[in-house]
């Protein structure tokens, strides 16, 4: 529990209005886009600027509270459930773009700006922002830059640590560091700037970030090729790499997947197909024609069973309403739904995806694959009822298989939705128990006293590791 | 993970004993669990939200208010007066429920709560109290009283007594955002739109079908011209049109505000004026009440008995925008093209060739602009009908208002209960309705239409701008011979 006298010297820095404790702030903080988590507070803060953000936590610290700062709350690895109670910093009010440096194509910003309207503002000055998280519409830049969000484009553009070049953030005992900066080379010292981004609210606060900008491609276009063969549109994405072509997106929808979104959008998809590839590039005119000519020969010449290029942008829209829909789709199968994102090296996504399909079948669950094949990150869906128990027990079974077979093949447990809560049972996987102890140390330089979104990423023990049969 | 949800729900029973008020118990009972369920807590819905935009608290927006009644239902909490003024501070302009992925019937949750609310309710402010009480027993379920109503505001308007009071400085005493209504009421009348003009009006030209009009209570009062209109737009585009004599007032402002039981009484009455009538249609020109016109399956869903009735009533109701652009003859957009360069020639109308279908052409040139009804858009999903209109209006320029989507703040009488967040929403609307530089900003319900003419007149806009009904805009605008 919250001391009184904590709390008035709280309501002291960021003013009556602007720190709150009763039970609807407590109640709508206490979860965030994740299924099944939820846990109270004890208080909610809302600052204005990163000197209310160092003097609270210089009290915080004084008094050993748990901190938890957030955007939107839409992570969907429990990120931002105050497992540990304490304050939950709402960084919304600190949402300002002060600065796009037209000169050195920079643009500085504070971390409650939503995602959207920062890039539909540096598009209107002609400049473009690439990474592009499902959440956009609300996600905010701080909460993309603890996360380390993806998004379609991560193949060619990279995600959101590719952007971020310079930060400032408040430390645990309330110090302000900055790192970075308008800089395309720098190499002074560790790179505490790339640290911190994906560091999930665990190292530091970021109060403000100078992201990187490019200029936009001139043009786009859109196409569609379907699979009776699963093998042969794993095929395709690597061939169309091997081919020295790099698409802006090459998404991918399974059977399941491709069953569901045409129940839901009635688009009559052939549902006897293993797969669906949708792809996009831009670029100069010349060369997006000439690419996207190449990748239907490159579909065709693995037994694509239809291609379709779109004639120009709204036909493009539309060829890709089969992927914009499958989450909304799977969303209303069931109440509960659960996205993860195992990741693996994209020549291994065929065998990922039957591996999901085979783990699926086993235990009696609905789990769709969608995702974005050209980078390998994929979105197992579990479609399920947070009320039923047994079921919800039997989809956890699924997925730890699904990790372990994600590790298996080279990849990852997490690719772009982070650890959190959820994952961190699992991390020890992935990076081994000497890589979880290099990691804790990090941890305890910036934060000796854990009070910094205690509980993620760290799990009080590791989940004993399934073995996963063969053939 | 779910164990901390079992341990906050342990520790409060093991602290409080378990006890609940009886607003808690109703609550409980009352909403529906498996929507409260369906929310994934994705969070699409907060930019959708105009009470979160304007606030950014998270408790403002739809996800957060889905939220407290799980933790109401879960027994997490116990509804206490934030909760109720929380419930009472959704606007119900529903934009989030077309932004929701897993299709969670927030409307629906939000009527549960405050129906429930409402019958515990201790709290409103005194003028709230009285208005409610008047507005939804006294007044809108009689028609004749309405029109007693509107009789007596005309006196009111036309005998100098308005001069005085204006001049007495007597709107004073009122709260601030009612003298401003004061001041942008239409002119009442005490005649409906069927004692004008009669209850049954012929096609002209070739007959498509017939109409019912749903003539609203407030519509048939404050906009009876806007009524008659409509009939004369519907006949000139091949509708025959009844105006059923029994019907009343939709339920909409009952049902919005926690009077569930004043909304369902109303809703059988107008399924049996209509049945009797024999209908192929039913045009509202309102789309606060189309969107409860269309939601009477769901509202009689416990009464069996009325299931079939109600679904057929449902089934038959859309905007009249929607109903011209779907079913009635218009011009086709060549035909359109013609006319409108005719107009250019004429300057009065299309110039007499308009046959196969009615066209609209407007005298001058002017822009025009168009804010959504929340409810023809989120809940009759009909965003498309009044736009494809309006651009087929020869010789007016139609530009998007930005945010055209997002309620203005009227909002049925949230802007006579809230009006602080109303006045704040509305000024930001006003912001980008500047921007459009248009001679009229048209909607398609007389909530929206009333705060766009407050909107107009409190931003001094007065003499640059009209907000106008479509309906309105476009029968001064329709082609003569059709007339």
């Amino acid at each position: 529990m919250l001391q009184d006298s904590v709390k008035s010297k709280l309501r002291a820095i960021v003013g009556k209005q602007w720190f709150k404790d009763d039970p609807e702030s407590l109640i709508t903080h206490s979860y965030d886009g994740t299924p099944m988590l939820q846990s109270l507070p004890d208080g909610v803060i809302y600052p204005e600027n990163t000197a209310q953000v160092s003097a609270i936590m210089k009290l915080l610290q004084a008094h050993r509270v748990p901190v938890v700062s957030r955007g939107s709350g839409t992570n969907l690895c429990g990120g931002t459930v105050p497992v540990e109670g304490g304050i939950v910093m709402v960084m919304h009010r600190m949402n300002r773009i002060l600065e796009v440096d037209l000169e050195n194509l920079t643009a500085t910003v504070q971390p409650g700006l939503i995602t959207k309207q920062f890039t539909s503002h540096v598009e209107g000055l002609g400049l473009f922002y690439p990474p592009d998280p499902g959440s956009m519409a609300i996600s905010t830049i701080g909460g993309n830059i603890a996360e380390c969000s993806g998004g379609l484009r991560g193949l060619k553009y990279g995600t959101t640590k590719d952007y971020v070049i310079g930060l400032e953030a408040v430390l645990a005992n309330g110090e302000i560091i900055r790192t970075g900066g308008k800089l395309m080379k720098d190499v002074a010292g560790y790179d505490l700037t790339k640290l911190l981004v994906g560091s999930e609210g665990t190292l530091a606060i970021v109060t403000e970030a100078t992201l990187k900008l490019i200029p936009p491609p001139k043009a786009k276009k859109t196409m569609l090729a379907m699979y009776k063969d699963l093998y042969g549109a794993a095929r395709t994405v690597s061939k169309i790499i091997e081919n020295r072509i790099i698409p802006a997106t090459l998404e991918f929808l399974d059977n399941p997947t491709i069953r569901v979104v045409d129940d839901f959008a009635k688009l009559g998809l052939p549902l006897d197909m293993d797969a669906i590839l949708l792809i996009e590039q831009d670029g100069d005119p010349e060369t997006v024609e000439r690419d996207i000519a190449r990748i239907a020969d490159i579909c065709r010449s693995e037994n694509a069973d239809r291609v379709s290029i779109a004639a120009d942008e709204a036909e493009g829209l539309k060829l890709m309403t089969a992927r914009r829909s499958a989450f909304t789709a799977l969303a209303r199968l069931r109440p509960t739904t659960i996205l993860e994102d195992a990741t693996v090296p994209r020549s291994k996504i065929a065998d990922m995806v039957l591996a999901i399909n085979e783990i699926a079948a086993r235990h009696n669950v609905t789990i769709c694959t969608f995702g974005h094949a050209g980078d390998g990150n994929l979105h197992p869906t579990a479609t399920t009822d947070a009320r039923d128990k047994e079921e919800i027990h039997r989809v956890e079974l699924a997925f730890e298989e699904i990790f372990e077979a994600a590790i298996q093949l080279g990849g990852t447990i997490t690719g772009e939705h982070g650890v959190g809560l959820v994952k961190a049972p699992y991390l020890e996987w992935k990076v081994g128990a000497a890589g979880i102890e290099v990691m804790r140390g990090i941890k305890a330089a910036f934060d000796p006293n854990n009070i910094l979104n205690p509980g993620k990423m760290f799990a009080k023990s590791t989940r004993k590791r399934v073995v996963l049969g063969h053939g | 993970m779910a164990n901390s949800l079992a341990s906050m729900l342990e520790a409060k029973e093991g602290g409080k004993g378990g006890t609940c008020s009886e607003l808690a118990t109703t609550l409980k009972n009352a909403l529906d669990y498996d929507h409260l369920t369906n929310c994934m807590r994705c969070g699409f819905c907060l930019p959708a939200c105009p009470t979160f935009r304007e606030t950014g608290i998270e408790a403002e927006s739809p996800r957060g208010r889905i939220a407290l009644m799980k933790a109401v239902a879960d027994g997490l909490m116990d509804p206490d007066y934030a909760f109720e003024t929380q419930m009472n501070h959704c606007l119900g302009c529903r934009a989030c429920e077309p932004a929701c992925p897993a299709d969670v019937k927030y409307g629906q949750l939000l009527e549960q709560a405050r129906d429930s609310v409402e019958l515990h309710t201790k709290s409103h402010r005194w003028w709230v109290k009285l208005a409610r009480r008047t507005a939804f027993d006294g007044m809108f379920p009689h028609q004749g009283r309405m029109r007693l109503l509107g009789g007596a505001l005309r006196v009111y308007q036309q005998s100098g007594l308005r001069k005085l009071v204006r001049g007495s400085g007597l709107m004073r005493l009122f709260p601030k955002h009612m003298e401003q209504m004061e001041r942008i009421l239409p002119d009442a009348s005490y005649r409906g739109v069927a004692e004008q003009i009669g209850s049954l009006h012929r096609a002209k030209g070739e007959r498509v079908g017939t109409v019912g009009l749903f003539r609203g209570c407030i519509m048939d009062v404050l906009f009876t011209d806007t009524n008659k209109h409509t009939v004369e737009l519907l006949n000139a585009a091949g509708f025959d049109v009844v105006i059923p004599e029994t019907q009343n007032c939709c339920g909409a402002l009952h049902a919005h505000s926690g009077e569930q039981a004043g909304a369902k009484a109303l809703a059988k009455h107008n399924i049996q004026a209509f049945r009797a009538a024999g209908v192929d249609w039913i045009a509202s020109n309102a789309g606060g009440c189309g969107a409860l016109l269309v939601e009477y399956g769901h509202l009689l869903h416990d009464e069996p008995e009325w299931a079939e009735s109600a679904a057929w009533f449902a089934k038959r109701s859309l905007d009249v925008s929607k109903l011209l652009v779907e079913h009635g003859r218009l011009q086709s957009a060549a035909a359109a093209a013609v006319a409108a360069s005719q107009a250019q020639g004429t300057a009065a109308g299309c110039g007499g060739s308009c046959g196969g279908g009615i066209s609209f052409a407007s005298a001058d040139k002017v822009r025009i602009t168009y804010q959504d009804s929340c409810h023809l858009r989120n809940v009759m999903r009909s965003p498309e009908a009044p736009r494809k209109l309006m651009r087929s209006v020869a010789n007016a320029e139609f530009v998007e208002l930005y945010e055209s989507d997002r309620c203005c703040g009227s909002a049925g009488i949230y802007n006579l209960t809230q009006p602080e967040m109303a006045s704040q929403i509305l000024d930001h609307k006003m912001d980008h309705v500047k921007r459009t530089e248009a001679h009229y900003l048209l909607t398609s319900n007389p909530g929206c239409l009333l705060q766009m003419k407050l909107g107009i007149e409190k931003h001094g806009m007065s003499g640059k701008m009209e907000a106008v009904h479509l309906v309105d805009f476009l029968h001064e605008r329709l082609c003569k011979t059709e007339r």
